[in-house]
């Protein structure tokens, strides 16, 4: 290492002092505005989802009522509530959620435990990440393809295959994610005992991902309670209360989109009673996805 | 050898039996695993064949001119889908044009100048606001946010602009509050969340020192985000701005309920009706008739999937493409 | 705390050197934590000062509140004076990013800016000052030169920093400080993460940045004090124990417990 005995200590200066201290009085500026133009939009955000909170907690918590819970959705212009409406959305995520998450958690574990590299985990993994960005409208046209063509029918079971597609790569990434933190310790302590790996995943790796891994299927579940698009055209809607699900049923969204499309106020009034409804449950399961992730 | 045969046969069996099973079920068990995960790529090859078979009919009588045909006539059996396709892109622009400025804006925010203990809440409110249903969206734009638009933005420039040549025909039509503009901040306000913390997410994962480094220069916080953070970061930055288009592309019911659901290109008013690809969708599959006007509406869904199928493995192809500029680090 | 105002003032009194920085009564305090317990020092121009003891005993703390890097971290604070050329640093009214930019910092890693080489350093001149790209070229050679990077990576200019070695890219950090003409520089355990090799360039490098700046660096490093500080502060649990001239130091140090640590009884 040479270092020039005769280097200059001091390097050519450009600027004097007064356009020194200019040029820095500009940068405060330039920075005090920015960082001002950041807390604008930072009202500005929670300033649309107070607006949007606020409306609906307002608008819908007038059309609270028992009638609500107890009767089905009226004609034009008639008193009734959003009984059938509600009992079929329930139906279709339970069933949806039921479907979704044992083939979610599975392929979870695949890319976690069994593929972590390699060619499939690598497509697996950019497929799971197209379809959770994918429209979820393409969803219906898929079930519709699949499902209604070949039964010749809407059907509540179309809905819910729709939904539980949903489903599938919201657990499948929880899922992978919650397993892949779990440290290798825990496994190679589970392994040196002997125990083989179907039971070293089920019993130590999933057991201590499991707070994470409900959150995710509590996450999914709040996703698809306000999914519409993917129930247009596979469970249709029901005026009447069915448990029957081979045929159109009667889901929340759906009956929010054509009431409040509607030009009839009983039913708009309506509308925003389900859109509080919904909003209160997808926030309620956040809420509580989060609690449960935090007490891990 | 003689003084203890049967006892090791014993357990020598034994021990192989229970192998036996525990292999077997191991085996079953990651067929299992295996089978599930190959089933995603059953469903993307399925939703892809099955879009194309749906669509073959149109696909075959209209080729490629129907992204440039511009009429869509179900009584005629007439369709082009150039309408749809320009009110999907010029919603998902306006959205972009404003979520990405503001979403960064909160970024900064929330990791550089919140105060402590304003941090978690404001993150959460943040959250919880990608959290929100679509169709709350929706229905708020339609009853609650359109009117107010429309009185308080578009008439001030209707009266202002009336007679400027080409600004003028930008904010024409009936003040009701629908059209391209109105779904696009909707949009846009759907999407502010999801890049927003994807942002802050990012930021926040940025080295202490490498920030410190740079104040310790002499840089002000402005400075720093954005000429250390934002470039250390702007692989996570890009993907989250993929993210919200990816979103807003496919976005049905904020869209549906607001854009007004006609098929018009006539007029270039920001505030005049008129349709997306999922607006299309969502208005007229269930009621279409077997035939030329479904196959013509599965197409439309086609392009709509091809399309965030191209912005997906774009941001990914980027996404790579940075990484190794970047070397070992990111 | 007697010893160490007896010790300090000694080698005021000896008259060599004048003095560049002067600590009076500094307290920091991280939440309820009080770290630094009424530091008083006084920091020799053109020398290197060493701030040694063993982990947690405010070493670090106390060269970060020197450009009042602490004040990123809402809950820490200090008090005291830190004067420089007369002024309170820490109640200073010019900004803060101005007094940064007098006083130099290099960190325990490397901590190159995801940019070219050459933009590594022209990032903070030009936060400063306006200089044509000729100057520009010529103040980021001088400075390369200055740390002794220039003739490795005169050819790869724009490549990224994060491509050099760990010593390169720590060298790159120190001609990155160098570039907007600091008074002090300031080292934070630069060569915990580096090898032997790279560690031997920076000591010789720091040795010979004292001709134009005053050097403090922080180390866990005995020898590294030894080899290559002309001052030594001792600190333990946020107090200073003992300042003095290295060689005396650690050859006779007055007070006992720095030759415990010294001698490696503990710490």
């Amino acid at each position: 290492m040479k270092i020039q005995s005769n280097f200059p200590a001091n390097p050519k200066v450009s600027m004097n002092r007064e356009a020194r201290a200019a040029f820095f009085v500009r940068r405060k500026w330039i920075n005090r505005a920015a960082l001002t133009l950041s807390l604008i939009a930072m009202i500005f955000g929670v300033f649309w989802l107070m607006w949007i909170l606020w409306e609906t907690l307002w608008l819908g918590f007038g059309g609270m009522n028992l009638a609500l819970f107890t009767e089905n959705t009226p004609p034009p212009n008639d008193a009734g509530g959003l009984a059938n409406a509600l009992f079929g959305s329930f139906l279709m995520v339970a069933l949806a959620t039921f479907i979704g998450t044992p083939i979610g958690v599975l392929s979870g574990i695949c890319l976690a435990e069994y593929h972590p590299r390699g060619p499939l985990a690598v497509t697996v993994r950019f497929i799971n990440d197209l379809l959770l960005s994918a429209p979820s409208i393409i969803i219906g046209l898929f079930v519709y393809a699949i499902v209604v063509i070949h039964f010749r029918k809407f059907s509540g079971w179309a809905g819910a295959v729709a939904l539980s597609l949903i489903v599938i790569p919201v657990v499948i990434r929880t899922t992978e994610n919650m397993l892949a933190l779990i440290p290798s310790s825990l496994r190679e302590a589970a392994y040196a005992l002997g125990a083989p790996k179907w039971k070293v995943i089920i019993h130590v790796t999933l057991n201590a991902a499991r707070a994470g891994v409900v959150t995710g299927i509590l996450l999914a579940v709040a996703r698809i309670s306000g999914e519409t698009a993917p129930l247009l055209f596979t469970a249709l809607n029901n005026q009447f209360w069915t448990n029957n699900l081979s045929g159109p049923t009667a889901n929340l969204p759906v009956t929010i989109f054509q009431f409040a499309m509607s030009p009839y106020e009983n039913w708009r009034q309506l509308a925003w009673a389900g859109v509080f409804l919904i909003t209160l449950a997808v926030l309620g399961l956040n809420i509580l996805a989060r609690l449960l992730s935090r007490r891990k | 050898m003689t003084d203890r045969p049967s006892l090791s046969s014993a357990s020598g069996r034994e021990r192989r039996v229970s192998l036996f099973s525990n292999a077997f079920s191991d085996q079953i068990f990651g067929v299992a695993t295996r089978g599930a995960a190959l089933l995603t790529l059953a469903l993307l090859l399925g939703i892809i064949l099955s879009l194309v078979i749906g669509a073959w009919p149109a696909i075959d009588r209209y080729g490629l001119g129907f992204l440039t045909h511009n009429v869509w006539d179900p009584v005629q059996e007439n369709f082009g889908g150039m309408v749809m396709i320009y009110g999907t892109l010029a919603t998902s622009g306006i959205a972009l044009l404003i979520a990405v400025p503001v979403s960064f804006g909160i970024a900064l925010f929330l990791t550089e100048l919140s105060p402590a203990w304003l941090k978690r809440p404001l993150g959460t409110v943040i959250e919880l606001l990608a959290a929100v249903p679509s169709i709350v969206y929706g229905m708020w734009g339609l009853m609650v946010f359109g009117p107010v638009l429309a009185r308080y933005v578009q008439q001030p420039l209707q009266s202002w602009l009336g007679d400027a040549p080409i600004f003028g025909a930008l904010v024409s039509g009936l003040p009701v509050g629908i059209g391209i503009l109105p779904a696009g901040i909707i949009l846009s306000i759907m999407i502010i969340p999801f890049i927003a913390s994807v942002m802050r997410d990012v930021f926040e994962v940025t080295p202490p020192l490498l920030k410190e480094s740079a104040y310790g220069l002499g840089a002000t916080t402005w400075e720093v985000i954005w000429k250390i953070v934002l470039p250390y970061t702007r692989v996570g930055v890009l993907g989250g701005i993929m993210l919200g288009l990816g979103r807003a592309l496919g976005e049905t019911m904020a869209v549906t309920f607001v854009i007004g659901n006609t098929n018009q290109l006539r007029s270039p008013s920001l505030f005049e009706a008129a349709n997306s690809i999922t607006s299309t969708l969502a208005n007229e599959f269930a009621e279409a008739a077997p035939g030329m006007h479904q196959a013509a509406l599965i197409y439309l869904g086609l392009i709509l999937f091809l399309i965030t199928f191209v912005v997906l493995v774009f941001s990914r192809l980027l996404l790579l493409r940075l990484q190794k500029n970047e070397g070992a680090r990111v | 705390m007697t010893i160490m105002t007896t010790i300090t003032t000694n080698t005021q009194t000896n008259g060599l050197p004048p003095v560049k920085m002067s600590v009076r009564d500094l307290n920091f305090y991280y939440g309820k934590f009080h770290a630094l317990k009424n530091i008083h020092l006084d920091i020799p121009a053109n020398r290197v000062t060493a701030f040694i003891g063993p982990s947690g005993c405010g070493k670090s703390t106390l060269l970060r509140t020197f450009n009042r890097m602490y004040e990123l971290y809402p809950d820490q604070r200090a008090e005291g004076e830190i004067l420089v050329d007369g002024e309170n640093l820490l109640t200073s009214k010019q900004d803060v990013a101005l007094i940064r930019a007098r006083i130099g910092m290099v960190f325990q890693k490397p901590t190159p800016f995801p940019m070219s080489i050459f933009d590594n350093i022209a990032f903070g001149v030009k936060l400063f000052e306006k200089l044509s790209l000729i100057d520009l070229e010529e103040r980021v050679e001088w400075a390369l030169k200055k740390a002794a990077l220039w003739e490795e990576v005169k050819d790869k200019l724009h490549q990224s920093g994060a491509s050099l070695s760990g010593g390169q890219q720590q060298r790159l950090c120190i001609a990155r400080g160098i570039a907007i003409r600091p008074e002090l520089m300031l080292f934070d355990e630069p060569c915990s993460a580096l090898d032997p090799i790279s560690t031997a360039r920076i000591e010789e490098l720091i040795a010979e940045l004292k001709k134009d700046y005053t050097v403090v660096i922080v180390t866990h490093n005995m020898q590294q004090a030894a080899r290559c500080s002309d001052y030594t502060a001792y600190m333990y649990l946020g107090d200073l124990v003992e300042f003095g001239e290295t060689e005396q130091m650690f050859l006779k140090p007055s007070c006992p417990a720095t030759e415990d640590y010294i001698t490696g009884r503990f710490g």
